[in-house]
C-alpha cells in the first residue's frame, strides 16, 4: 500500500520586542544569567503580568502577512503544568480565543506553489531555560539542573499549520518561508542557533488517496530545518513501519532526539494534555478595533510571496521571481529602479543574479556595499540593446561600474569599448580583408566553403579590435562576398 | 484592659496639635502589643526597627513642616499576605517561612508615600483561605471581645490588632468576605473596595478575580482615610480601574433621606441567629425612620453563591499556588526528581485547608469537569451579576447581616469545612460581581459579642456606599470596646 504522510507543523517565533511579554525586563540573550529578571518573570508571590502592547501588534502583523483573520476580541488563558523552568508552574498563553485565527502560507518547490492553511496564531510567553549538567547531558541522567529565567517571559507567538503538509521537505519548506515572513516583518531574529525560532510537527499517515485523519502523533524538540525534515522522515517511516508490520499507532508525544536521529515516547506525565485551561483572571480580555489593526497593517513591508506574483507580473519566470524574492533588499531595489525607467526585467534580472553577484562575492562586499544604481542598471541594458556595446564588452562595461569609474556609457567610452555598428565604417574594413584575402573569397565563391565566413567575420573583428556589431559585420560579409567577381557560389 | 487607643483620625489630629508625636503613637500600640500578643496573637511579625525608623522620619517632616495628610505618623498594621520589601511575608503558611520579598506591594509604597508607620504583619488563615484565622501554620489569633472564640478570617490578624489597640488601623484582603466578616466579628468597620479599585500588585493571590485589598478600622470615616490612600490606578496591575474614581467622603453626613435601601430576602432565616437578625432588623427600621425607602429584595441566584464560590476560588488558587514548588524561593524538601522535590515541598509546604482547595480547584478544571464544575460556576456569576443589575435599578443600596451569627468559639468549625464556609454566605456575592461592600457595627448580642451590618453598593457606588455606612454608624452609636483579662489567659 502506499502511505501519505499528513503533517500539521507548530512554529514557536521568539519575538524581538525590547522587553519582555509581561513585565519590563530586556530581552537579551547575551546577558550572563538571571539578570534580566524580575518578580513578575521569576513567578515570585504577588506579582502581575502587564501585557506588552509592541508583542500584541508584533503578531498582528504576522497574522495579517499570513492573512489571517484578527480577532475583536481575544482572551489569555493560563495552561498549567509542572515544570522547574515555568516559574509560575503556568504559562500565559491562549486557548479558544486566540488573536488570529485562518490564513495560508503559499510554499514552493520546483517552480510548483501549495497554499497551507493557517490554523491560528497565538501569543505566549517562554519559559526560563534548563541546562542539565552531572552524566551526559542526558535529561535523565542529569545530576544537576541549572536553571536561567533571562528567557522567561519573552513574547513567544504560536503558528499553527494546517494538517495540509504532505511531506516532510515541505515541512521544511513551510518553516522556511515562515521563518522569511517573520524576518521581513521584522518581528523576530529568527536566530535558530539561538532557538529563537522551534517547531513540533503532528504527523499521520493514511492510505494514498483517502481523506481521513490516521492516529495522530506529535513530535517536540526540533530547532533547525534540518531536524524538523529528518525528523517527520523519521516519523513517518516509522508510522508506516508500524502500520505495515500490523501494529497499532497510539496517539502520542514524541521527542526527537538529534543525535541518534530518532523519536521517542516521551513519559506519560511529560504528555500529558490535561493543561486544565482556564481566563487568566490576572489580565483583561484584549479588543481589537478597525483602526488599530489598519495602522498595523499599514506598517506592513511587501512580504516575499507578494514579491514573487509581482516580479512574475512584470515579465520574470516563476524561478528568476522566487530568486529575486529572496535577493537581499539592495538588489531588490536596484532591480526595481531599473525596470521603473523601462529597463527590460529579464536582462536587468541576467545582470544581477550573474554578474552583479558574483562581483559582490568575489570583492567580498555586502549587498549594501553594492555600487550600482538603478538607473546605471538601466542604461547599462540599454547600451546593450542598442548595439552601443557587445554583450562581452558590456561585462567589462560594468566592472568598470561597479569599481566606480562612471556610469556605463562613461565607462564604454573611457575603457574603449564601443561597438562599430556604422556600415560605412565596417565596410571599409570588409572591402580591406577581402582584398587581402583572396583565396578564402575564392573557397567560398567557387567551393562554397562556409567556414570561411567565420574566419573573414574573425579577421573583422580583429582588425576593429572587438568592436565591431557582430551582425553588422556578417551580414556586410555575405552581402559583398556575394556580389564578388566570379559570380555565385557553386551549388553542387 | 480595655484599649483606649485613638482612632486614625483622632491620631492625625492630636499629631497636628502637638499633644503626641509618631514615635509616641507607635510605642503605645506596641505596648499593647506586648500586653496582648501572648493572648490575642494579632501579629506574625513585628517590625520595630522598621516602624520606629518611619515613626521617627515622620515626626522630622512633621516638624519640618512636610504634612503627608492624615495617615502621616499613624501606626497601621498589614495582613500577612501583603509584600514588604525586606521584611518577612508568609502568607501564614510554611511553604513561605522566612521568605523576604524583594519588592514592596503597590499599597505599601502607597502607604508609605502617605507617611504611614508600618507597625508589621498580621495573622492570617494561611494563604487567606478560611474564616476563623485558625488555618494559620504559625497558630491561631483569639478575639480580643473572648479569647476563647475567633476573630473570623481570614484577615484575623488585622481585625485583632485593630479591636485591641495594636494598630490604630489596618489592611485586610477580601476574596469572600475576610475583611468584612472579621471585621462583623470584632467590632469594626470593614470595607471591600470595588474590585479593581486597590491594586492587588503584591498581594499573594487567593483568587485573583475575586481578590480586594481593603481597610479594617474602628470608624467609618478612617476607612475612608484609608481607603483613600491606597486605592487609585496602578500600571502594574493590568485588572487595575483606570477612570474616575468616586469620593467616598461627597455625601458621608448626608443622613439617608431618599435613599433607596434592599433587604436581601435571601440573607435571613434558617442559620442565622436570632439576635443577629433582630439587630439587623432593628437597623433597618431605624434607617427607615431617618427617611430611607426600604424594600424587601428578592435575589434568586445569591442562594447559589456560595457554591460557585468555592468552585472558582479554588481553581484560580489552584493556578496561584502552583508556583510554590521549593524551586526558586520558600521551603525545599530535597528529592532524587524535581518532581518528587516539588511534590515533597508541597506536601510539606501546604496546610490541610491549602490543600483541599488546591484539590477542589485542580478537580473542578480538568478535563471532563470543567463544564460541569468552573464552567457552570461562571455561568452562575453571570447571573448573580444580572440580577445585581437588575435590582439596583429599584434600590441603591443592599443590607443584609455580615455574618449570620457572631463570633464562634475556637475550634467549633474546624472539623467541619460546610459550617466554616457557610460564615461567607452573605458577604460572597460582592465577590464575585466585585462590588464594594462594608460591615458596620451595629451592636453587641446577649454575650457582649459585636454584630456587624453589611452595605452592599453597584461597582464604583462607593459615595453612596460611604453615605449610608455612616449614617449607620451614627445610628447605631457603637462605642463599646473589647475588654481583655491579662492574667486570666
Amino acid at each position: 500500500m502506499t502511505w501519505e504522510p499528513v503533517i500539521g507543523v507548530e512554529v514557536h517565533v521568539e519575538l524581538s520586542t525590547r522587553s519582555k511579554m509581561f513585565c519590563g525586563c530586556a530581552v537579551d540573550f547575551t546577558s550572563p544569567p538571571n539578570t534580566n529578571v524580575c518578580p513578575v518573570c521569576l513567578g515570585l508571590p504577588g506579582a502581575l503580568p502587564v501585557p506588552n502592547r509592541r508583542a500584541i501588534e508584533h503578531l498582528m502583523s504576522i497574522g495579517l502577512a499570513l492573512g489571517s483573520e484578527v480577532s475583536s476580541r481575544s482572551v489569555f488563558h493560563r495552561k498549567n503544568y509542572f515544570y522547574a523552568d515555568l516559574p509560575k508552574n503556568y504559562q500565559i498563553s491562549q486557548y479558544d480565543v486566540p488573536v488570529c485565527r485562518g490564513g495560508h502560507l503559499d510554499i514552493t518547490v520546483d517552480g510548483e506553489t501549495r497554499r497551507i492553511g493557517i490554523e491560528r496564531a497565538h501569543m505566549e510567553e517562554d519559559t526560563g531555560k534548563s541546562t542539565h549538567v552531572g552524566l551526559g547531558g542526558r535529561i535523565h541522567a542529569a545530576s544537576a539542573t541549572l536553571l536561567d529565567f533571562n528567557r522567561s517571559g519573552v513574547p513567544l507567538v504560536e503558528i499553527v499549520s494546517r494538517p495540509d503538509i504532505h511531506s516532510a521537505s515541505d515541512a521544511r519548506v513551510f518553516a522556511q518561508e515562515l521563518r522569511g515572513l517573520v524576518l521581513e516583518l521584522g518581528v523576530s531574529d529568527a536566530r535558530l542557533e539561538e532557538g529563537s525560532l522551534r517547531f513540533d510537527a503532528n504527523v499521520s499517515i493514511r492510505p494514498a488517496g483517502s481523506t481521513g485523519l490516521g492516529t495522530k502523533v506529535e513530535i517536540k524538540n526540533m530547532n533547525s530545518f534540518r531536524s524538523l525534515e529528518r525528523a517527520v522522515d523519521h516519523e513517518v517511516s516509522r508510522q508506516i513501519g508500524v502500520a505495515e508490520s500490523g501494529g497499532e499507532l497510539v496517539q502520542e508525544t514524541r521527542h526527537w532526539d538529534e543525535e541518534a536521529g530518532v523519536t521517542h515516547p516521551m513519559r506519560t506525565k511529560e504528555g500529558s494534555s490535561d493543561y486544565r485551561y482556564f481566563t487568566e483572571p490576572d489580565l483583561v480580555p484584549m479588543t481589537f478595533d478597525d483602526a488599530w489593526i489598519s495602522s498595523v497593517a499599514a506598517t506592513l513591508p511587501e512580504l516575499p510571496a507578494q514579491r514573487r506574483s509581482r516580479y512574475q507580473e512584470v515579465g520574470l519566470d516563476g524561478r528568476q521571481a522566487a530568486t529575486l524574492a529572496e535577493s537581499p533588499p539592495r538588489i531588490r531595489q536596484v532591480f526595481d529602479e531599473a525596470t521603473g525607467l523601462g529597463a527590460d526585467p529579464t536582462a536587468a534580472f541576467n545582470w544581477l543574479s550573474g554578474e552583479v553577484v558574483s562581483h559582490l562575492r568575489r570583492a567580498g562586499l555586502e549587498s549594501e556595499e553594492l555600487h550600482l544604481g538603478g538607473a546605471e542598471l538601466f542604461e547599462l541594458v540599454t547600451i546593450v540593446e542598442e548595439g552601443l556595446v557587445s554583450a562581452t564588452a558590456a561585462k567589462e562595461v560594468l566592472e568598470g561600474v561597479l569599481t566606480g569609474e562612471g556610469g556605463p556609457r562613461e565607462v564604454a567610452s573611457s575603457r574603449d569599448l564601443i561597438q562599430v555598428s556604422d556600415a560605412t565604417r565596417i565596410g571599409e574594413v570588409v572591402d580591406a580583408v577581402l582584398t587581402a584575402n583572396p583565396d578564402a573569397v575564392a573557397g567560398y565563391r567557387d567551393r562554397g566553403e562556409e567556414k570561411v565566413v567565420g574566419f573573414l567575420v574573425g579577421q573583422v573583428m580583429r582588425q576593429t579590435q572587438g568592436k565591431a556589431d557582430p551582425r553588422v559585420v556578417n551580414e556586410l560579409l555575405r552581402e559583398k562576398l556575394a556580389s564578388q567577381p566570379g559570380g555565385t557560389p557553386a551549388t553542387g | 484592659m480595655t484599649p483606649d487607643g485613638p482612632t486614625i483620625v483622632e491620631a492625625g489630629r492630636r499629631l497636628r496639635e502637638g499633644k503626641t508625636t509618631a514615635v509616641a503613637l507607635l510605642e503605645s500600640v506596641l505596648d499593647v502589643a506586648q500586653l496582648t500578643e501572648a493572648i490575642v496573637h494579632a501579629y506574625l511579625t513585628i517590625d520595630r526597627e522598621g516602624a520606629f525608623a518611619s515613626a521617627a522620619f515622620a515626626d522630622e517632616e512633621l516638624a519640618n513642616g512636610r504634612d503627608r495628610g492624615p495617615l502621616h505618623g499613624v501606626p497601621v498594621a498589614l495582613k500577612d499576605n501583603m509584600c514588604t520589601r525586606g521584611v518577612e511575608t508568609t502568607a501564614a503558611s510554611q511553604i513561605l517561612g522566612g521568605y523576604l520579598p524583594p519588592y514592596d506591594a503597590t499599597v505599601v509604597t502607597r502607604l508609605r508615600q502617605a507617611g504611614a508607620v508600618i507597625v508589621g504583619k498580621t495573622n492570617l488563615d494561611e494563604f487567606a483561605m478560611g474564616s476563623s484565622t485558625e488555618n494559620s501554620a504559625y497558630g491561631p489569633t483569639f478575639n480580643p471581645w473572648d479569647v476563647s472564640r475567633v476573630p473570623g478570617g481570614s484577615s484575623g490578624g488585622s481585625a485583632a490588632a485593630v479591636a485591641i489597640g495594636s494598630a490604630l488601623g489596618a489592611l485586610g484582603s477580601d476574596t469572600g468576605g475576610s475583611i468584612r466578616q472579621p471585621a462583623a466579628l470584632t467590632g469594626l468597620v470593614g470595607l471591600k473596595p470595588t474590585y479593581g479599585t486597590v491594586s492587588r500588585y503584591g498581594l499573594i493571590a487567593f483568587a485573583s478575580s475575586l481578590d480586594q485589598i481593603g481597610p479594617l478600622t474602628r470608624t467609618v470615616e478612617d476607612a475612608a482615610v484609608l481607603l483613600e490612600a491606597v486605592w487609585g490606578h496602578d500600571p502594574l496591575d493590568a485588572t487595575s480601574y483606570d477612570g474616575a474614581y468616586p469620593d467616598p467622603r461627597a455625601e458621608m453626613g448626608r443622613g439617608v433621606d431618599g435613599i433607596r435601601v434592599g433587604v436581601v430576602r435571601e440573607l435571613s432565616g434558617e442559620g442565622y441567629e436570632p439576635e443577629v437578625e433582630t439587630a439587623t432588623a432593628n437597623m433597618v427600621d431605624r434607617l427607615a425612620g431617618e427617611g430611607a425607602e426600604v424594600v424587601e429584595v428578592s435575589l434568586p441566584s445569591f442562594e447559589i453563591a456560595l457554591s460557585a464560590y468555592y468552585l472558582i476560588a479554588p481553581a484560580e488558587a489552584s493556578a496561584n499556588l502552583a508556583r510554590f514548588d521549593g524551586i526558586r524561593f520558600g521551603l525545599r524538601i530535597p528529592g532524587p526528581t524535581t518532581e518528587a522535590l516539588m511534590s515533597a515541598t508541597r506536601a510539606e509546604g501546604f496546610g490541610p485547608e491549602v490543600t483541599r482547595r488546591i484539590l477542589l480547584g485542580t478537580y473542578g478544571l480538568s478535563a471532563g469537569y470543567y463544564e460541569a464544575f468552573y464552567g457552570q460556576a461562571q455561568k452562575v456569576r453571570a447571573a448573580i451579576r444580572a440580577d445585581l443589575a437588575r435590582v439596583y435599578t429599584d434600590v441603591d443600596v443592599l443590607v443584609s447581616p455580615t455574618s449570620p451569627t457572631v463570633a464562634f468559639e475556637a475550634g467549633a468549625r474546624v472539623a467541619d469545612p460546610l459550617a466554616m464556609y457557610l460564615s461567607d454566605i452573605c458577604t460572597i456575592p460582592s465577590n464575585l460581581a466585585g462590588d464594594p461592600a462594608v460591615s458596620v457595627p451595629i451592636a453587641l448580642d446577649g454575650r457582649g459579642l459585636p454584630i456587624g451590618f453589611q452595605v452592599m453598593a453597584p461597582a464604583l457606588g462607593e459615595t453612596t456606599l460611604f453615605r449610608v455606612a455612616a449614617e449607620v454608624e451614627r445610628l447605631a452609636g457603637f462605642t463599646a470596646r473589647p475588654v481583655i483579662d491579662l492574667v486570666a489567659s
